[in-house]
């Protein structure tokens, strides 16, 4: 049984280690062989360039060596996939080389895409990038008072960024000492501040005690980066001195390439993870084209079901759970408070005031990180 | 292209029917048509004062069981 993961990211590494140890007797005896192809030999923690687009953080921290966080028994290449070819049940990378596989597990993850709209590129600071956290940094640091513009464009990774993004921006300019001088404004793509319905009913009273104005009901249309100018679909504009861009996102060129999804999305079944018309396809992570947040916790709780399944069918031939839309969001309420977001399919996060200590254990989950990563936590 | 196409945002709480139609919108070609599924009752309300705001056309609305069926067109 040939097993090949393609990505090697959070949902792509814990899929392969889990299996690995779920299945070392077999990969032992020769029976099953785990494959990784990934397209970097480095491994980032992406939710910490928040901490580094405020200073917080060091790019060099949020990384390490991909090799250093697999199970020794998955044969990992540095070699992204150029090429699939799921009927032949084979895959071709850059490097040319052919893969087969009996179970493909694809979790290539998702980028952000703002050169899609006109002048983002240019007048947007961004953090979802490690040169683009650190230039937004750099921008802060030189930023003495004026309009802050936060927009959301559609899909983004990471929903509650944009709240997070709030918090962190009030404590920043209050810890130097300028937060008179700054204006805070929000604008948000649906009717309410946030689309989680008790997130939204938590931040509006949080947003007006810390200043931040919000409009709704906002899409981002294009920028007009001479006059700092932000354009919405709905045909209403404001005026900014500096914009922070939540961009939109898409899935990899090479799935839109090859046709496995619109937009680089894989069709996906909401709770086997298996892709759309293929029983020995799945999908995972931000790949997937399902109704659920584009978040590492998605990606965590989605490859600790897979891996299970994928082990079952190995040892009895039959999956033994579903994915039950299960998400864990931290939420920073600024530089020292944080919250969280727990909800699933069926029922909705019930959000508790911020506290210190769940502030602490964001920070300590920063470095747990590397423990769940491995498949451990 | 003529044929309606059924975005299932059935049961989510993040991103939510509204956040999923405008994804699907945005890729789409002016003409498109979709029908959201939806089991958040705030869609009724909120799909169609997005549709009306940004200046695409609602087709229409119906409720079947716990789900909302709403048609929507791109027309800009």
């Amino acid at each position: 049984m040939r097993i090949l993961v393609v990505g090697g990211g959070t949902a792509g590494t814990i899929v392969a280690n889990n299996l690995a140890r779920r299945l070392s007797a077999e990969t032992r005896a020769g029976k099953v062989r785990i494959t990784m192809l990934s397209a970097s030999d480095r491994h980032m923690y992406q939710p910490g360039l928040l901490y580094v687009a405020f200073g917080h953080m060091t790019p060099d921290q949020l990384y390490r060596d991909q090799a250093s966080l697999l199970e020794p028994n998955i044969e990992f290449h540095v070699d992204p996939v150029k090429q699939f070819s799921l009927d032949k049940n084979q895959v071709r990378t850059e490097s040319g080389k052919v893969h087969d596989y009996d179970i493909l597990v694809i979790a290539t993850g998702s980028r952000m895409v703002p050169e899609e709209t006109p002048g983002l590129t240019e007048g947007a600071e961004f953090f979802y990038t490690e040169a683009s956290a650190v230039k937004m940094f750099k921008r802060l640091r030189e930023f003495n008072g004026g309009r802050v513009a936060v927009a959301v464009g559609v899909p983004h990774k990471c929903p509650i960024a944009p709240v997070e993004v709030m918090f962190m921006l009030h404590d920043y300019f209050k810890a130097r000492g300028i937060r008179d001088k700054v204006q805070l404004n929000y604008y948000y793509p649906i009717g309410r501040i946030h689309t989680i319905e008790n997130v939204a009913k938590w931040a509006t009273p949080e947003f007006a005690r810390i200043g931040v104005e919000t409009e709704t009901l906002f899409n981002i249309k294009e920028v007009d980066v001479k006059n700092k100018i932000l354009k919405s679909e709905e045909d209403t504009q404001v005026e900014y001195d500096l914009l922070i861009v939540i961009p939109q996102h898409r899935g990899m060129e090479v799935l839109e390439r090859d046709n496995l999804g619109e937009g680089g999305w894989i069709p996906t079944d909401r709770f086997s993870l298996a892709m759309k018309g293929r029983d020995n396809v799945y999908v995972v992570g931000d790949t997937t084209n399902l109704p659920v947040s584009k978040t590492g916790s998605a990606a965590h709780f989605q490859a600790e079901t897979l891996a299970e399944n994928i082990a079952s069918i190995v040892k009895i031939g039959a999956p033994v759970r579903d994915y039950d839309g299960k998400v864990y969001c931290f939420i920073e309420a600024g530089h020292d408070r944080a919250t969280y977001a727990m909800f699933n399919y069926q029922n909705p996060p019930d959000l508790k005031p911020p506290s210190k200590p769940m502030h602490w254990f964001k920070l300590s989950y920063n470095q747990m990180y590397w423990t769940s990563v491995r498949g451990l936590l | 292209m003529s044929d309606t196409r059924i975005i299932d945002a059935r049961d989510t709480f993040c991103p939510g029917p509204l956040m999923e139609l405008i994804s699907y919108m945005k890729r789409a070609s002016v003409g498109d048509k979709f029908e959201l599924l939806s089991t958040d009752k705030g869609s009724i309300n909120d799909i169609p004062e997005w549709v009306k705001k940004v200046g695409h056309e609602m087709l229409g609305s119906e409720q079947v069981g716990d789900v909302w069926h709403i048609k929507v067109r791109k027309a800009k």
